[in-house]
């Protein structure tokens, strides 16, 4: 029990990113704020999206009647329009919505289901834990678009609404992650049942979904912030190709940059490309914001880069030595 | 000697903590090793094919998925018995798991063509492809990594790692667009799409027992002309998909020739006066290699999902391109054969990887 409440308070003060921050020199310290710059931009222009953009996401026409296809960045349309005569600002805006959404579910349920069964399959061992880690690792070698593609097929028949869309969208990208939550954590787990606080709280008598939940389970989550970060830019690049591949939602249900970038392929090879760099790079700004905050985070948070580091330096022969000794 | 290989990002993972055990008791020998490897691998491959069949299933009979609505219900209803998919469904699957052992995935529905002609027809594009995209992540990917360890903490190799990242970033359909709005529509230097042009395609058509390797064909017909033809043609699709892996690369050399940087060895050779850039090129180098096998491997099930993507955005007749055709026809028994192959692809390449590690490497064996 008490080793539960005294690490509780470290548990968390790992989750702000405060302690990252100030944790962090140099450049990496850079890295890890441009990064999260980017993240909080992306997240209120997905929430800011009704007031920012121009138009509606399937807007056609406004008071001065229907909007040019295929204008040129400029005028009325700062990022010019589509074949099909959408504004191109406003789907991009509009698109960071969807993603967020997309990034929250998926990550949200995948980290459910797979911490559960982690720590049901860990903690019980037995003929269900190997069935379940045989599972986990085909579906773990799977190729993760392939069987994206194939869920969204069964989930939607491939192509539909705003909700039913996200959804197939969020739980195909579920099923790709829930291996690797469940790896992690049921190998925290077995590696917790064998310490002696859960010993002592079986002796004392709790209950196996006391022992699980408060004891084990605590314990278990230190690295899942770490695998959140890398999952939520996986997410997005599913989304995206699900989108690219024709699988995603419909433009009249909600914007996706990744249907966007399907529509733009004609178009690229007639010169026409605001269509398709504009919601690329919103992907690619995405994808980057939650990758240098991931990378940062990552070499921060865990010891054996940090030992590492130690190690290599002093081996090194840049007389940054110092340099790296601070960075401990 | 390979014995200084150094941090490698990829712990060996079986699973099972017990078999381990026992492969350490028994000193660990080599065959002993590739035969557990050979066991372990059988239920993952039986997983992902009864996997690939239950979500297939999960549709509906593929008569039905493909042809419903089109065909009055009589006539659905007559294929559909012709197919056999109104036996019972373990009847089906135990047949399944036959034509799976035997190669033979059936006809497609939308060209009726054998599945597995497809495959190969197919397969040997994308295999093409994803050879292309691996020389581009070597080119790139390997100097690069040296280049970035050598300059460590400088400015290049800040650069250069954040480079690596934005690899990583950018998704590769995008990449892809990108190369062909710059390279064919702007600069009109490289063809939009496809594998070789209308002349070239006439020419490498006439070629007896063709391979479908485009630049195998084109060595053949020895024409100069087509293998320039199909080398161009490759130049944009090998760069979309390789870039990915180059970024990849990049960071496991530039960790990889750090850590052998510090190794005894190198530290003796300093010692002796020899330069630091020829450290890097000559001592350091070598053993940081090894790793990249293994991460080839990992990337494999990565290349073949992106192989799909590069495929739609080039007109890259391979799988990838068959796979979304046939999906958008909704013609299930080819993307079931398809996908089946791809899964089992990766699974096998794994296996492989792993013994090719345990060669190189004997103390991955345990």
């Amino acid at each position: 029990m008490s080793s539960v409440l005294a690490l509780k308070p470290g548990w968390v003060s790992r989750l702000p990113v405060v302690k990252q921050v100030k944790q962090s020199v140099g450049w990496q310290r850079g890295m890890l704020i441009t990064g999260l710059a980017i993240i909080g931009l992306f997240i209120l222009t997905a929430i800011f999206a009704p007031l920012v953009a121009p138009y509606g996401y399937s807007q056609l026409l406004d008071k001065n009647g229907y909007f040019d296809h295929a204008a040129p960045p400029g005028g009325a349309h700062l990022l010019g329009t589509t074949v099909g005569g959408y504004d191109v600002l406003s789907r991009v805006i509009w698109g960071s919505q969807t993603a967020l959404l997309v990034i929250i579910i998926a990550v949200t349920l995948s980290i459910f289901a797979g911490v559960l069964l982690g720590l049901i399959s860990g903690y019980f061992g037995g003929w269900f834990d190997r069935i379940l880690v045989v599972i986990a690792d085909a579906v773990y070698a799977f190729p993760s678009l392939l069987l994206a593609i194939v869920m969204s097929i069964v989930i939607s028949g491939g192509q539909s609404s705003l909700i039913g869309g996200l959804l197939s969208a969020s739980i195909s990208i579920t099923v790709v992650f829930i291996p690797q939550y469940f790896r992690v954590v049921r190998a925290e787990t077995v590696r917790m049942k064998a310490e002696a606080f859960v010993e002592s709280a079986k002796v004392i008598g709790a209950s196996n979904r006391r022992v699980m939940f408060r004891h084990v389970l605590r314990n278990s989550t230190r690295t899942l912030p770490l695998i959140l970060t890398l999952n939520a830019s996986e997410a997005i690049m599913t989304l995206a190709a699900l989108g690219f591949l024709g699988f995603g939602i419909e433009p009249t249900s909600a914007a996706e940059w990744g249907y966007d970038l399907n529509k733009s392929i004609a178009d690229v090879a007639a010169g026409i490309w605001w269509t398709a760099v504009f919601p690329g790079v919103a992907i690619v700004l995405v994808v980057l914001g939650v990758t240098l905050v991931g990378e940062s985070m990552n070499d921060l948070a865990d010891p054996r880069l940090r030992t590492r580091h130690r190690a290599l330096s002093s081996g090194a022969a840049t007389g940054e030595v110092d340099k790296l000794e601070e960075d401990l | 000697m390979m014995t200084t290989t150094s941090i490698s990002e990829t712990p060996a993972e079986t699973g099972e903590p017990d078999q381990k055990a026992r492969a350490t008791r028994s000193g660990g020998g080599f065959a002993r090793y590739v035969a557990v490897r050979l066991v372990l691998i059988i239920p993952t491959v039986f997983i992902l094919v009864s996997m690939v069949f239950i979500l297939m299933r999960l549709i509906g009979d593929p008569i039905t998925a493909a042809l419903g609505g089109k065909l009055p219900p009589d006539q659905l209803q007559e294929r559909i018995h012709a197919a056999g998919y109104d036996r019972p469904i373990i009847v089906q699957y135990l047949e399944y798991l036959g034509q799976v052992l035997t190669g033979n995935f059936g006809s497609t529905i939308s060209t009726n063509k054998p599945v597995s002609e497809v495959i190969l027809t197919y397969g040997a594009a994308t295999l093409e492809l994803v050879v292309y995209s691996l020389v581009v992540a070597f080119i790139v990917g390997v100097p690069l990594g040296m280049l970035a360890a050598y300059l460590r903490d400088k400015w290049p190799d800040a650069v250069l790692r954040v480079t690596a990242i934005l690899f990583y970033a950018t998704p590769i359909f995008f990449a892809g667009l990108l190369l062909k709005l710059i390279f064919a529509v702007w600069l009109n230097i490289l063809p939009v799409n496809g594998r070789a042009s209308i002349g070239a395609s006439i020419e490498l058509g006439n070629v007896s027992s063709p391979t479908n390797i485009y630049l195998i064909d084109a060595f053949r017909t020895g024409n100069s002309e087509v293998i320039g033809d199909v080398l161009l043609h490759a130049v944009l699709p090998g760069i979309a998909l390789g870039l990915l892996t180059a970024g990849i690369f990049l960071r496991l050399i530039r960790l990889n020739v750090i850590g052998t940087l510090g190794q005894d060895y190198v530290d003796a050779a300093r010692s002796r006066g020899v330069k630091e850039l020829r450290l890097v090129r000559k001592h350091a180098y070598k053993p940081a290699l090894v790793p990249i096998i293994t991460v080839i491997g990992l990337q494999i099930a990565l290349l073949l999902g992106g192989a799909v993507l590069t495929e739609t955005v080039f007109e890259w007749r391979g799988l990838g391109y068959a796979l979304v055709e046939f999906l958008k026809a909704r013609d299930f028994v080819a993307v079931q054969g398809i996908v089946t192959l791809l899964a089992v692809i990766v699974a096998v390449t794994n296996f492989v990887v792993d013994i090719v590690a345990a060669i190189i490497d004997p103390r991955v064996r345990y």
